[in-house]
């Protein structure tokens, strides 16, 4: 059904873009999170990226599915087993009529991973590599070791001009640096209230439909609800759930829906002997049961991923087996979603040595994923209704985050059981393999939200291996293979697959993206 | 009075330095803004570099200090998330949230004054009767609520006016406001009214209450006795007496209206501080939470000052002087 609605989608977006290329049409959009910048290297955050893809192109773009696609280099591909070749795209021009070549790569490089008072910056995607002009179309990336990762990494970076390079923060917020190759223009920016963009007409590749396109930050959900309903925007994105059902019966309202990369998932203390919100029934101290396999299985076992999908996310969401949906590379097809199996819970708790169960906390955040809260309170829910008394505690994300992963005294992970989810921004497995299964290592950046510490030598290994391997099958079955055994360890316990909702006004679909974004290029005419 | 008013500034100085301790150390004991900036595919190095950035890992009272040192010379700390000095984004949005809390102040004075007026003069009237009991849902019924109710009467059944944003601004004697536009007014409507719904209740409460002491007072006995007319006396002499209270409450009430319109201003997503100040909260941007909170104590200040000058004008028995002294 939902992959009907985008095709349909798609196959209507190309009709209309045959039908009408070029004509002068204003869309309005309203947006549930706002960029902090405009300037695309300051701040490494989601609305930000979407907004800066609709002004700079990358070198490697990423579709709706993060398939890599040619960007602004018309193909890239190792020539050695530390140099990747990437050939430039010709005859490209900035919208202050500049040409683009190699030497707004190499500076744009230079500049990315270092942006004065950037929150967060690109240097993360771009460690450990050296950029290299050959000749004006074509640019080498040097690594010290192979590294199959290249294109992802590189896809994440916006391309900015040379005069650019020079310019700051300020610059890029006023419009007056705000220039690049992309499908649109800056025309205005005024924080909180607006970003205006007019088509750009030279665009080297598929020209945009909409003449101008408004950004409006709205970020109460009934009130952006109500500004769709009211005409005041013709599309918003971050529908919340409790209104989907209501918008569905609009005749005047058209639904765009499409799974993300981001994975609901929760994660088990397995280092701490005695873990603090791990008790013995009754309140008493207990050997840490979570370390135990058979235990973290039954957890596992006793939760309902159907309940959660169809009473707590209202059928917004996809029941997860593992860290990707499929169709995302790296994942195996060799994982099921665990099947609900109370009885087999409870044989597996006695079988470990807990049959009356013990006593457990969950934590997570209340404003940080799609109904967090209450996806905490049903897996409370259903565990103790296997034995495991557990209670519920939820807190704002600016305070969760950093509890779970230093809180303790010791500048450890705080809790015993928490809810997270992840979002694999490279849109392939080794995200989520390298930050939430591999076994925390500081010095070699591995395992940064592995706030579980779940640590198994073998899946480091095929984990390290595959971020060595550039074959791509290779590479594919490693990152499957490592899946399947984090999977078979319960290293986390995903459960499910965040679907995200846009609302447009009849007449209009969106081209639901995995990676959130919203993109006007993506707003189709029916 | 000089003296009067010097003192005054200085104990807001004061005041002020005090709050800059409670909201500083209360700011930074809540949570962790790292984790709030960083992408989640940064790696331990990152997250590391990014604590040490922003000043994080130094002790708490290195970093107060800091702060101090650079609040002296008017520097109030860069905000975490836009990387821009905090005062100058609050200054920013300020223009937003003042004419929002303008415009409701006078919605406050033109429709709660007269009203209460009219049912100060006839409280056995029916429609009197009819305002006190709307005076009540006014105070009682949560913002948020009224807000979105009057989103979905005038902007989508009714579709009047626009449900969200700020509209466009025009510029009058070099002030650029959205209230100098039809496009903005219609913008500013429903938020204005939204925020005016409390004050507007308060000021209808407070002129009855006063109209009906005063009617009953000697002074009004005597105008009538000397034969002014009924509406002299009302507009003259009774409405300078009861202006007294009115004035100080909705003083007071205007600091709050520019202070806390967050929940208004995040209900029709209005680019004001408000929204600013929730969504800083929210992140964690503490330098400004910070800024803003000493600002408007410095607000608080200021127009309790401007009050009690006001109140010298109305009421002449009030002397303005340094009783210490």
């Amino acid at each position: 059904m939902r992959k009907l609605t985008t095709a349909t989608a798609v196959a209507f977006g190309i009709l209309a873009m045959g039908a009408g290329a070029v004509s002068a049409e204003k869309l309005t959009i309203g947006l549930a999170s706002e960029p902090t910048s405009l300037d695309p290297h300051f701040h490494n955050l989601g609305p930000n990226n979407a907004m800066s893809v609709h002004i700079f192109d990358r070198l490697i773009a990423q579709d709706e599915k993060q398939r890599l696609s040619p960007g602004l280099a018309v193909s890239w591909e190792p020539i050695d087993d530390l140099t990747w070749e990437f050939k430039l795209r010709e005859g490209v021009k900035f919208h202050d009529g500049s040409d683009f070549n190699a030497d707004d790569v190499v500076c744009t490089m230079a500049r990315a991973p270092d942006v004065p008072n950037s929150p967060s910056g690109y240097g993360t995607y771009l460690k450990g590599k050296e950029v290299i002009k050959i000749d004006d179309y074509t640019v080498h990336f040097k690594t010290a070791a192979p590294y199959p990762l290249m294109g992802n990494d590189i896809s994440t970076i916006p391309v900015i001009s040379e005069q650019g390079c020079t310019s700051t923060t300020e610059e890029f917020n006023a419009g007056t640096a705000a220039i690049g190759t992309g499908p649109f223009k800056f025309q205005s920016y005024t924080p909180g209230e607006s970003i205006v963009l007019t088509r750009n007409d030279d665009y080297w590749g598929e020209k945009a439909i909409w003449s101008e396109v408004e950004f409006r930050p709205i970020t109460s959900g009934p009130s952006r609800v109500a500004s769709l309903l009211a005409g005041d925007v013709d599309m918003i994105s971050g529908v919340p759930t409790t209104d989907i059902t209501t918008l569905k019966g609009n005749d005047a309202i058209q639904l765009s829906q499409g799974v993300s990369n981001r994975v609901i998932y929760l994660h088990m203390d397995q280092f701490r002997e005695n873990s603090p919100f791990v008790k013995a029934n009754g309140g008493g101290d207990i050997k840490n049961p979570l370390m135990d396999v058979r235990v973290r299985k039954a957890i596992s076992m006793a939760i309902s991923r159907d309940a959660i999908v169809d009473r707590v996310m209202e059928g917004v969401a996809l029941p997860a087996g593992q860290l990707l949906p499929e169709g995302f590379f790296g994942v195996s097809d060799k994982l099921d979603v665990v099947a609900y199996d109370p009885d087999g819970a409870k044989a597996l708790l006695a079988e470990a040595g807990y049959p009356d169960g013990f006593e457990l906390t969950i934590h997570g955040p209340n404003d940080r994923y799609i109904n967090d809260a209450k996806i905490a309170e049903a897996v409370a829910q259903m565990l103790t209704r296997v034995g495991i008394k557990t209670a519920v505690e939820t807190m704002p994300r600016s305070v969760y985050f950093g509890r779970a992963s230093k809180g303790s005294p010791d500048g450890l992970p705080e809790f015993s059981f928490i809810l997270v989810g992840w979002g694999a921004g490279s849109g392939e497995a080794s995200s989520p393999l390298k930050s939430l299964i591999h076994t925390y290592d500081k010095d070699a950046g591995f395992g940064s939200s592995n706030r579980g510490r779940h640590a198994d030598a073998e899946t480091d290994a095929l984990i390290e291996e595959a971020l060595r391997t550039v074959d791509d099958a290779k590479r594919q079955d490693l990152l499957a293979q490592a899946t399947e055994r984090a999977i078979e360890n319960v290293a986390i316990i995903p459960t499910h697959f965040q679907v995200n909702t846009w609302a447009a006004k009849k007449g209009l679909s969106y081209v639901a993206r995995t990676d959130e974004y919203t993109l006007a290029t993506g707003v189709v005419k029916e | 009075m000089t003296v009067f008013i010097i003192r005054r500034l200085l104990q807001a100085l004061l005041v002020v330095f005090m709050m800059s301790v409670i909201v500083f150390f209360g700011v930074n004991i809540v949570g962790d803004p790292v984790y709030m900036l960083v992408s989640p595919d940064a790696d331990q190095a990152d997250i590391e570099a990014a604590i040490s950035r922003l000043g994080l890992d130094r002790p708490i009272w290195e970093q107060y200090g800091l702060f101090l040192k650079g609040a002296a010379q008017g520097d109030l700390g860069n905000s975490f998330i836009f990387g821009e000095p905090a005062l100058k984004l609050i200054l920013h949005h300020m223009p937003a949230t003042m004419e929002l809390a303008f415009s409701a102040l006078f919605l406050a004075i033109v429709i709660g004054i007269p009203l209460g007026l009219y049912a100060g003069l006839y409280p056995d009237g029916r429609l009197s009767k009819g305002i006190m009991a709307a005076s009540i849902f006014g105070f009682s019924l949560p913002t948020f609520w009224v807000g979105l109710m009057l989103i979905m009467l005038f902007a989508v059944e009714l579709q009047w006016v626009p449900a969200t944003g700020r509209g466009d601004l025009g510029s009058f004697l070099g002030i650029q406001s959205s209230l100098f536009t039809l496009d903005g007014l219609s913008h500013i409507f429903l938020p204005a009214l939204n925020l005016a719904l409390l004050k507007i209740s308060l000021a209808i409460r407070l002129t009855r209450a006063g109209v009906r002491e005063a009617m009953g007072l000697d002074y009004v006995k005597y105008a009538r006795a000397k034969g002014l007319s009924t509406r002299r006396i009302i507009f003259v002499h009774v409405m300078k007496n009861i202006l007294i209270p009115v004035v100080t409450v909705m003083g007071l009430e205007f600091g709050s209206l520019i202070g806390f319109s967050v929940v208004t201003e995040t209900i029709f997503a209005w680019p004001g501080m408000g929204k600013l100040l929730i969504d800083a909260i929210l992140q964690l941007d503490r330098p400004v939470v910070v800024a803003y909170l000493m600002i408007i104590v410095l607000f608080f200040v200021l127009i309790n000052l401007i009050v009690d000058i006001l109140y010298s004008i109305l009421d002449p028995r009030v002397r303005l002087q340094d009783q210490g002294a």
